[in-house]
Order: C-alpha cells, then sequence, then structure tokens
C-alpha cells in the first residue's frame, strides 16, 4: 500500500517539477530557435514551434550589423578588472571587518550596511554629477571604479574571516608576520571559496549591468552589451531579426561560465545567502 | 602593538572607504540638496520645499508610487511562493531528474534584466508572440497584452517571477536541507499529513531564509527599472512606469533634476522605513542565525 503511493507521488511531483521547468525553459528557448528562422518565418502564421529551414543568417546578419566584438572587449574589460579590484577589496575590508574591533569599523560598517537601502538606481542624478565633477564621464574607468565597491561582497567575507578561528591569527602574529603578510600568505589563500563565488556573481553583476553604462557612457565606441541591446530594444520600430540573434550573443558568456564554475555557482545558496 | 594593527585595518578598508565617500555619501548629500533647488543641469536657485509641495500634488507621481507598490505587493508573494514550490518540489524524495530541473531554474540567472524584457517581449507580442498565437489555435481571442495596462502589468509580474526564482530557490534549498529529518520522523510516527508537516514542520524551521528572500525581493522590486523598461517601456501610456523609471525619465529625459531629486527622496525614505521594520521583525536584522 505505503510502496504503491509512493510510486503515485513520485509520478505526480515529478511530472509537476517537469510541467514548471518547462515553463521556466520555454522562452529562452523559444528566443533561441525563432533567431534560427529565416526572417520573413518570424511573423506569418501560423507559427512553427521548430524552425523550417533553421539558418544562422540572422546571426551574420546582427555580426555585421552590431559591433559586437567592440562591445564584447569593452564588457569583458570593464568586467573582469572590476571582478579583480573588487575581490581583493572586499576581501581585505571584510577581513579587517572581522578580525579588528574598533569602534570606527564598527561605524563603517553600519555605512556599508546603508549603501544597500539607497542603490544607485535611486540617485542617478546626483551619481551623474559626481561622475561629471571626477571626470569620469564616457569613460570605461567611470564603469569600473565604482562598481568596486559591494556590500555583499564585503559581507560575504565578513562572514567567512569570522568563522576563521582568532588562534590562527595569534599563532601568525607570535611568528611575527606583520599584518599585511599574514592576510596576503595566509589568509587569502584559505578564502579560496569566497574568492571564486564573488568572482562569479562579481562578472554576472558587470556583463548584465545596465544603470551604470546608462549614466556613465555617451559615446557608442564604449558602449558595453547591455547598452547596446538597449538601443535595438529601444528603436521606435524593433528590429526583431536583429535583436532575438543579438540577445542569444549576449547570453554566451555567461553561459561558458556557468559551465565552467557550475559547482561552485550551485553550492552558494547554502553557504552565502546573499545577491547583488 | 595595537596602534600598528590600527594602521592595518585602516589601510585594508581604505579602498571601500574611499569608494564609499566618493560614490555614496557625495552622491547622497549631493541628492538631498538638489531636491531643494531647481537644478536643471545647468543653473540651480535654491526653491525650499517646492519640490516636495509639487510631487505630492502631482498624479502622475502618484500613480508610479501606487504601482511600484502594487508590484512590490503582488511580485513578492509571487516570487516567495513560486521559488519555494520549486524548491520543495527539488528536495522531495518523490521526485526524479533533479538535477536537470536545477538547471533550467537557474538558466534565468544568467539573462540580463534587458535579455528578460526582450524574452517576454517576444513571447507577448500581440500579433506576432506565441502565446497569442497558441490562444487563437484553441479557439480564443488574442489578448491585448501591451497595448492593455492591465495585461500589460500581469506580463511584468510573471517575467519578475522568472528572472527572480533562481536564487531565491538556491536560499530555500539551503535552507531545507538543514531541517533534521528526525522531525519529519516523528511527524511520521505521529500521523501527521504532508501538508501538516510542511506547515508545521518546514515554513517555521527557515522562517529565517524566508526573510531574507522577502527582504531582498522587496528590494529588488521597489528598484525595477531594466527589465520593464526593455519590456514595455513603462507603457501602455505610462501604466508600468515604476518609480525608478520615473525618477529617471524627469531626471535625464525632461532634465528636472531637483524634481526627480525630490522623489528619489521618498523612495530612499521608503526602502529606509521597509528595512527598519524588517530590523525589528527579525529582532536586530539577524537573519542568518
Amino acid at each position: 500500500m505505503t510502496k504503491l503511493h509512493d510510486r503515485v507521488s513520485t509520478i505526480l511531483l515529478t511530472t509537476a517539477l517537469y510541467i514548471v521547468a518547462a515553463m521556466y525553459l520555454f522562452p529562452i528557448l523559444w528566443l533561441l530557435l525563432s533567431s534560427l528562422k529565416p526572417g520573413s518565418d518570424l511573423f506569418s502564421f501560423p507559427l512553427n514551434f521548430f524552425p523550417e529551414n533553421p539558418t544562422l543568417e540572422n546571426y551574420s546578419y546582427s555580426w555585421e550589423t552590431m559591433e559586437f566584438i567592440k562591445y564584447f572587449v569593452n564588457t569583458l574589460f570593464v568586467a573582469i578588472v572590476t571582478t579583480v579590484l573588487t575581490v581583493i577589496a572586499s576581501a581585505t575590508c571584510g577581513y579587517a571587518l572581522a578580525k579588528y574591533n574598533y569602534k570606527w569599523l564598527g561605524v563603517f560598517f553600519i555605512c556599508i550596511l546603508a549603501t544597500t537601502m539607497l542603490p544607485t538606481e535611486v540617485i542617478m542624478n546626483p551619481t551623474f554629477s559626481v561622475i561629471l565633477n571626477l571626470g569620469l564621464y564616457d569613460s570605461l574607468a567611470g564603469l569600473i571604479i565604482p562598481s568596486i565597491n559591494t556590500a555583499t561582497g564585503i559581507f560575504m567575507f565578513r562572514q567567512y574571516f569570522m568563522s576563521v578561528p582568532d588562534d590562527l591569527l595569534e599563532a601568525a602574529r607570535m611568528d611575527g608576520g606583520n599584518e599585511g603578510v599574514i592576510f596576503f600568505k595566509l589568509m587569502l589563500p584559505i578564502a579560496k571559496p569566497v574568492i571564486i563565488t564573488l568572482a562569479i556573481f562579481s562578472f554576472q553583476w558587470r556583463w548584465n549591468d545596465y544603470i551604470w553604462p546608462l549614466i556613465v557612457l555617451s559615446d557608442p565606441d564604449k558602449y558595453t552589451v547591455q547598452i547596446a541591446l538597449r538601443s535595438i530594444v529601444g528603436a521606435d520600430n524593433i528590429d526583431w531579426v536583429l535583436l532575438l540573434s543579438s540577445s542569444i550573443i549576449s547570453l554566451v558568456p555567461m553561459i561558458l561560465i556557468f559551465i565552467v564554475f557550475q559547482r561552485y555557482i550551485m553550492d552558494t545558496g547554502s553557504t552565502s545567502g546573499l545577491k547583488g | 602593538m595595537r596602534k600598528a594593527n590600527q594602521k592595518w585595518a585602516f589601510l585594508f578598508i581604505f579602498i571601500n572607504l574611499a569608494l564609499f565617500l566618493l560614490f555614496f555619501a557625495w552622491p547622497a548629500a549631493f541628492g538631498v540638496y538638489y531636491s531643494f533647488t531647481d537644478y536643471n543641469g545647468n543653473v540651480s536657485s535654491f526653491v525650499g520645499l517646492a519640490n516636495y509641495i509639487e510631487l505630492f500634488q502631482d498624479t502622475s507621481f502618484y500613480k508610479s508610487l501606487w504601482r511600484t507598490f502594487l508590484y512590490t505587493l503582488l511580485g513578492v508573494p509571487f516570487i516567495v511562493i513560486t521559488s519555494l514550490f520549486i524548491s520543495v518540489l527539488l528536495v522531495s524524495k518523490h521526485t526524479k531528474g533533479k538535477n536537470v530541473a536545477k538547471v533550467i531554474f537557474f538558466l534565468p540567472w544568467l539573462v540580463s534584466p534587458i535579455v528578460v524584457g526582450v524574452l517576454w517581449r517576444w513571447m507577448f507580442g500581440e500579433s506576432f508572440g506565441f502565446i497569442n498565437y497558441v490562444i487563437q489555435l484553441i479557439g480564443g481571442d488574442p489578448v491585448p497584452w501591451s497595448s492593455d495596462g492591465t495585461f500589460a502589468f500581469l506580463v511584468v509580474l510573471f517575467a519578475t517571477a522568472w528572472m527572480h526564482v533562481a536564487f531565491n530557490m538556491l536560499l530555500f534549498i539551503g535552507a531545507l536541507i538543514a531541517i533534521p529529518k528526525t522531525l519529519y520522523e516523528a511527524a511520521e510516527v505521529d500521523g501527521g499529513t504532508g501538508w501538516q508537516k510542511f506547515w508545521y514542520i518546514t515554513l517555521p524551521s527557515i522562517r529565517p531564509t524566508m526573510f531574507l528572500v522577502v527582504l531582498l525581493a522587496v528590494f529588488n522590486l521597489m528598484k525595477e527599472f531594466p527589465m520593464v523598461q526593455a519590456l514595455t517601456n513603462g507603457g501602455p501610456g505610462t501604466d508600468t512606469t515604476f518609480l525608478v523609471q520615473y525618477i529617471y525619465e524627469t531626471g535625464f529625459n525632461q532634465m528636472r533634476v531637483g524634481y526627480a531629486s525630490a522623489a528619489s527622496m521618498v523612495l530612499f525614505v521608503l526602502l529606509l522605513v521597509f528595512s527598519l521594520l524588517q530590523f525589528k521583525f527579525t529582532k536586530g536584522g539577524k537573519v542568518n542565525d
């Protein structure tokens, strides 16, 4: 009886799981399949689910129309440089907040928490003024420098270093290393899981970021991928042939990262408990 | 020794401190100042509370404020319930093929907000979208997904639930796995049903994670902008224009920086109030313990 009951449950729940999963997969699948159809088939009813004559012509069209290499280089440059700097800054800052006990550090930690309450989206205009004043307008540095600061990254490292026993630190101090050496030689290497997780997050935030490039950039030569996509979707008459294939192209780097680092990404929920 | 350490501590936080002052404290101060002026990008003069007074009489502001509330009010439960439902299925001993399903649910995390907007716009196109095609195929009339405000709002909600589930699912799975099995075994001995087990064991056990998910979801929805801009561009009319887009359009397109800054301050106060409430309910924000 219970065995039969178990089997019925298994069939029902697995079916439910895969119906929902199909609903989640569908939007991406439909975009992908549509992007493989010749432009003339996109709007002619009846729609075919699978392309009758799959073609890559949309991709060569968007590769020729959009200067993707330029946008990819810009975005990769911003994403990689920011990620390296974010990891270093967040690691040192999180370490200081976890292992030193000064009143001003506590105050600073509250300041960092406050940044989550007033995200850049909310103060776009004043931020734009600051960017202008600092001479960062229309430069990739203007995308990189402000994005180095992330409460999530600092928080992740702080949590991690708090779990590292103080004895380890005391022992290293006995051996006479100065604080900088202890941090870079001893503490940073043991924080490798957090480094990898934050690096993946940071890359995703920067690759998919829209707000900062929107505020900072104006020269099309400096466009990032998202801003370039926005220029297609914001047009009065959307060129869907161009938009569908361009959107798929923009996903490629993130898909690659996911394939390589899947294990680290999927484990984050249970360990870090935060998102950007 | 202690003094030397203090120097090191300062050195360690220096980058973040400098960035905090430059890109948070400074713009925040500018924002407060602008909100009391009629700054338009060139000249500014002090106008006192005029912006705030005008703001609270401006129906287009009220409308976008109310829509943002409604969006958060409907979107947050939608996100929470969907992610929890998926997570429960993914940790259930009764489901097969979990790993593949988990990857599928996680895919939206890789997709940028702009592309999320594109995906849903393409699917829900009125004359060319797949959804209306299927509706017509089974004999229905095409639904005005983009020309009717209510339907457009509905599509925005779908897209929201789609894009925000991935990460919350990971959080919930982490919490669900951590619940001791013995609790369920004890309930089974006492003859508890599946629903009772969920209600009396699962839900109370994941409360801290639930708070975290709600907090993050509220913040993300209150500041939603890129996805909606790509999906509906705030339309039809202004029916899906939320607060951040309203601020962007008044501040950058119409160059009414002072006025937009006043709206920013209102949004900031709302986020602050919500954080404090959350802080109070979680007894000091110790959601991770």
